[in-house]
C-alpha cells in the first residue's frame, strides 16, 4: 500500500478554496490539512504545500501583498529553499509572485471582467514534477474564475524564463491578457509552480473535467516521494 | 512627518482601467486624452528630518507599497 504524503493547506483570512484543495488531495491519495497562516510551523512530516485560492486579506493593496508576510510563509520559504513542492493556485500564485518565490506578477485582467469558466490549457513544460503526468502539448479544461490573473513579465524577464523553460502552462484561448498568455509558471529549480486555473475544481468528470487530476495526482507523487525520500 | 505616497502604473504599461475611466468621462462629454489610475497612501512617519523620512519611505515602497515590476512612485514629504 502506498503511503498518503502529508500536505499542508494554508488558510489566510480570505482563502476559499482551502477545502476543496484538501478534497481533492485526499481523493487522489494525500493526507491533506488546513494550516491557518498565522501558525510559525507547517505540521511534522509535512512533505508539500499548497497556497489555495480566494482573496487573502481582502487583497488590500495587491492581490497577495499581505499574504507574503503572514508567519506561516518563513517555513514555506525553507520547505522551498530544501525542495519541497509548492503549489500556488490563483489567489495562491499570487502570493508566490509578490513572495518572491515565483517570476513575475498578476495583474488585473485586460478586459477588467471577472472570468468565471472552463477555459482550455496546453502544457508546454512536462519537465516538472507539476506535469509530469502530461504529454506534451496536452490540452487541460480546467476552470478559472479571477478578476486579477492576468499575468505580467517585461520583455527581458519573459525571454529569461521562455529559454529556462519555466513557462509550463498557457491558455490555448483568450482569457485574461497574460503575456505570452502564460496561465502557469515555475521557479528555476521547478519544485515551486503557480497556476491560475483551478485544478482542484476539476478532479472529477461529474463536475465538468478531470483534467486537474493529472496537475494535483503529479503533485501528490512528489509529496510522496520526498516523504519517502526523507524518512 | 506626514509623507505621502504617489503609486502609478508604470509608463509603458497597459492600464486598462485608466481606459476605461478614460472612456467613461468622454462618454460624460470631457475631452480628454488619456487616464492613468494609480493610488495614494499617506502615511505618518517618525522622522528627524525630511531627508531622514524619504529614505525610510523609499524602503518601504520598495519593499511592500508598490511592486517594481509594474508599478512607479513618487514620494511627497509635507511642509512642517
Amino acid at each position: 500500500m502506498s503511503i498518503r504524503p502529508r500536505i499542508a493547506v494554508l488558510v489566510f483570512p480570505g482563502s476559499n478554496d482551502d477545502r476543496d484543495a484538501v478534497w481533492a488531495l485526499g481523493a487522489l491519495g494525500a493526507d491533506a490539512q488546513l494550516v491557518w497562516h498565522a501558525e510559525d510551523a507547517l505540521p511534522r512530516d509535512t512533505a508539500a504545500v499548497v497556497l489555495p485560492g480566494g482573496f487573502s486579506y481582502g487583497d488590500y493593496l495587491r492581490c497577495g501583498a499581505i499574504a507574503r508576510l503572514a508567519p506561516v510563509l518563513d517555513s514555506v520559504r525553507e520547505l522551498a529553499a530544501a525542495g519541497g513542492p509548492v503549489l500556488g493556485i490563483c489567489n495562491g500564485f499570487q502570493i508566490l509572485c509578490e513572495a518572491g518565490l515565483l517570476p513575475g506578477v498578476l495583474r488585473r485582467n485586460r478586459d477588467l471582467d471577472f472570468v468565471c469558466r472552463d477555459v482550455r490549457l496546453r502544457v508546454d513544460r512536462t519537465d516538472t514534477i507539476f506535469t509530469a503526468r502530461c504529454q506534451p502539448g496536452q490540452e487541460l479544461t480546467i476552470p478559472v474564475k479571477h478578476g486579477e490573473g492576468s499575468w505580467y513579465a517585461d520583455e527581458s524577464l519573459y525571454e529569461e524564463l521562455e529559454a529556462a523553460g519555466q513557462l509550463v502552462l498557457r491558455y490555448a484561448e483568450d482569457c485574461n491578457g497574460s503575456v505570452g498568455d502564460v496561465a502557469g509558471v515555475c521557479n528555476e529549480e521547478r519544485n515551486v509552480f503557480g497556476l491560475m486555473p483551478h485544478p482542484e475544481h476539476a478532479v472529477d468528470p461529474l463536475l465538468g473535467s478531470g483534467d486537474g487530476a493529472l496537475l494535483l495526482a503529479a503533485f501528490v507523487d512528489a509529496a510522496r516521494e520526498r516523504t519517502l525520500a526523507l524518512a | 512627518m506626514r509623507v505621502t505616497v504617489l503609486v502609478r502604473p508604470k509608463q509603458g504599461i497597459l492600464d486598462p482601467q485608466g481606459e476605461a475611466v478614460q472612456g467613461s468621462l468622454c462618454k460624460l462629454g470631457f475631452s480628454v486624452g488619456g487616464a492613468r489610475v494609480g493610488r495614494l497612501v499617506d502615511l505618518e512617519v517618525e522622522a528627524s528630518s525630511a531627508t531622514e523620512a524619504k529614505a525610510e519611505v523609499e524602503r518601504m515602497c520598495q519593499e511592500l507599497l508598490t511592486n517594481p515590476l509594474i508599478e512607479s512612485f513618487e514620494i511627497e514629504i509635507a511642509e512642517a
